[in-house]
């Protein structure tokens, strides 16, 4: 698992891991719409076992602190090793089927703890999906 | 309709299952054969919300999906078993003996076992099970995704499409 995220250890607020490249490229759009990468941290699962994943989050959620965990797919394997994390970890929020409004929310909500921002910022990319035409 | 797919994959039920494999093949019928999941509540309901509402899960050890095998395969439903494992899958075929093809979609690198290909590392003694299947009239192929080449398992051992 690979991680790419900016910030330092003592200002991510969440790890954001997905399929593929999804992640690395959501948070390259947070940096590029509002400059708050760094709130994030980046990990991707590609050719991991799920026992890789699963302590590769729990080796970065100790290392940075943060006590979000944002996941593409509620299906997928980084949501199943997440959900393992969570169970056993209080505290700790998962929030699956993350897109853009849904980070950008959380990255502007500092005045609140990561879980309460983790929480209204899931309602926000709900809101967020819309469809246009018929 | 019967069974479509047996697969291998050890992150068991993922994107690439459900999604990948299971919207172009319409499973409605999902098999997990696993002794470890099958004996846990909790890895149950684990795996249980991972699956589309319009999708039946069932969790069987080996055991049982060898005794049942015959109602999954005559099950109006298209169908998909799933093991996390070589060993589970290779004592489900030959304790079923009416399997014709195996699918590898992932099994991933841990100590002892080598790069075969991207999403397929092996020990020799897993190598030694694909073998036996393959000897016993089995096909083996490794598949990841619906779109790509199907790779017979000769290529695979020599990880020639690395």
């Amino acid at each position: 698992m690979n991680e790419q995220s900016g910030g330092g250890p003592d200002k991510a607020r969440a790890i954001v891991v997905g399929h593929g490249e999804f992640a690395g490229g959501l948070v390259s759009a947070v940096g590029q719409i509002c400059g708050m990468a760094d709130k994030l941290v980046v990990l991707s699962m590609m050719g991991m076992t799920p026992e890789d994943i699963e302590g590769t989050i729990r080796n970065q959620l100790e290392r940075t602190g943060a006590r979000v965990i944002f996941t593409d797919l509620p299906a997928g394997s980084a949501t199943i090793a997440a959900r393992r994390i969570v169970k056993d970890t209080p505290g700790l929020v998962l929030v699956s089927g993350v897109n853009l409004a849904t980070l950008l929310d959380f990255v502007f909500s500092t005045d609140v703890s990561p879980t309460d921002a983790a929480r209204a910022a899931a309602e926000r990319g709900k809101a967020s999906l819309i469809v246009v035409g018929r | 309709m019967s069974i479509l797919l047996y697969r291998i994959d050890d992150r068991l039920i993922h994107g690439q299952v459900v999604v990948g494999w299971g919207q172009p093949l319409n499973i409605r019928l999902l098999i997990l054969v696993d002794d470890l999941v099958a004996a846990s509540d909790w890895e149950k309901e684990l795996y249980k919300m991972a699956v589309p509402p319009d999708v039946e899960v069932r969790f069987v050890d080996v055991p049982t999906a060898i005794r049942d095998h015959a109602k999954y395969a005559a099950d109006p439903r298209p169908g998909l078993v799933l093991t996390g494992d070589i060993t589970s899958m290779y004592r489900l075929v030959t304790g079923v003996k009416a399997i014709g093809s195996v699918n590898l979609g992932g099994i991933h690198h841990r100590a002892g076992r080598s790069e075969k290909l991207r999403y397929i590392y092996l020990t020799p003694d897993e190598e030694g099970q694909l073998k036996a299947l393959e000897a016993a009239g089995v096909e083996v192929t490794a598949q990841d995704v619906p779109s790509a080449r199907a790779v017979p398992l000769p290529e695979v051992l020599e990880g020639a499409t690395r």
